[in-house]
């Protein structure tokens, strides 16, 4: 195999971490939802826990995507 | 009308470049320069500079539109900083309020076409980071002494399991640096290497003579819908990074957990 075409393969490999951000900031935003609408009144409180829970997981995704663009421009 | 010969020519990457604008000689074989780089950082202080001037400049009991700006983004940072790390905190006022308007303005004047994103490059941002790991292990052991360290030490956990969290906890407060970082850059990085790729669709499309025009009319309205996500991201990255060093911050004044 051309090692650029094992690089671009990796670098598809790569993004499938990417899903798994997916389902944690899904799930993040989900209860975060669900929590909102049980109590309203609480909601507004915890939008800073909510964005340091975005902030950590969405930097996991970001990772794998950084892998990926390296395999394919570095 | 782009020849197709231009449309493989489409470089995502290109709008990275550094070029250097003054070159003032050479210093152990490495150039010095004022690059493309330290153009941008310098219009954005000028930048912040003139907006927090002017609106502060008439200080109107009833602020005006300006003043009530400048305002929001006072309390904005200051209501972060007092809920992370409460009213000691405050002293780090300048530092986080400086940190997110640099970022700030860093990535929305980054979002003007053919203008240079700052903090696209991970020099920059890992500067940043190490700017806030700095203060806060500097001032974490000026304040508490060797009693910094508890920060690795959680309270309540059994003691067979402690050098395993130890390590842990080590470990993690080693990565902050680069996931703090590498975030902030390789968002900005993937925005928009997005942003340009999506343009190259449509030189590419444009290329197919009129059927191509009606066709790139998608990617152009997809650039349009990038470009407002684009800004919001501007926007939260800045606003995840302030307050991540809040929450650093308040780490080094409070280490107990």
């Amino acid at each position: 195999m051309e090692p650029e075409a094992a690089a671009l393969i990796g670098a598809g490999f790569a993004c499938v971490g990417m899903g798994g951000a997916a389902v944690g900031l899904g799930h993040i935003f989900g209860n975060f939802l669900a929590g909102a609408l049980r109590n309203p009144a609480a909601a507004d409180g915890q939008f800073g826990r909510l964005i340091f829970g975005f902030a950590v997981i969405e930097a996991l995704g970001i990772f794998s995507l950084l892998i990926a663009l390296l395999l394919i421009f570095a | 009308m782009a020849s197709s010969a231009d449309a493989d020519k489409v470089d995502p990457i290109h709008q990275f470049a550094v070029n250097n604008l003054v070159e003032f000689g050479e210093l152990g074989g490495s150039i010095i320069a004022f690059n493309t780089a330290g153009l941008f950082m310098v219009i954005i202080v000028l930048a912040i500079t003139a907006f927090l001037l002017l609106s502060t400049s008439s200080r109107g009991l009833v602020p005006g539109r300006l003043q009530s700006l400048a305002e929001m983004a006072y309390e904005f940072i200051a209501g972060i900083l007092r809920e992370a790390a409460g009213p000691e905190g405050m002293r780090f006022f300048p530092l986080v309020f400086s940190l997110f308007m640099f970022i700030l303005f860093a990535n929305l004047i980054g979002m003007i076409p053919y203008f240079f994103t700052v903090t696209s490059h991970l020099i920059v941002t890992a500067a940043l980071a190490a700017l806030v790991m700095i203060t806060v292990v500097g001032y974490g052991f000026y304040k508490n002494g060797i009693g910094f360290l508890n920060l690795f030490v959680p309270s309540g956990v059994p003691g067979f399991l402690m050098p395993m969290i130890i390590l842990i906890e080590v470990i993690s407060f080693l990565s902050r640096p680069i996931s703090l970082s590498v975030r902030l850059f390789a968002n900005m990085l993937a925005g928009h290497i997005t942003l340009k790729v999506f343009a190259g669709f449509i030189v590419s499309l444009s290329a197919f003579g009129a059927l191509g025009y009606g066709g790139a009319i998608l990617p152009f309205i997809l650039i349009v819908a990038l470009t407002a996500l684009e800004i919001l991201v501007a926007f939260l990255q800045a606003y995840v990074f302030a307050m991540l060093t809040c929450m650093y911050l308040n780490d080094a004044i409070h280490p107990s957990h």
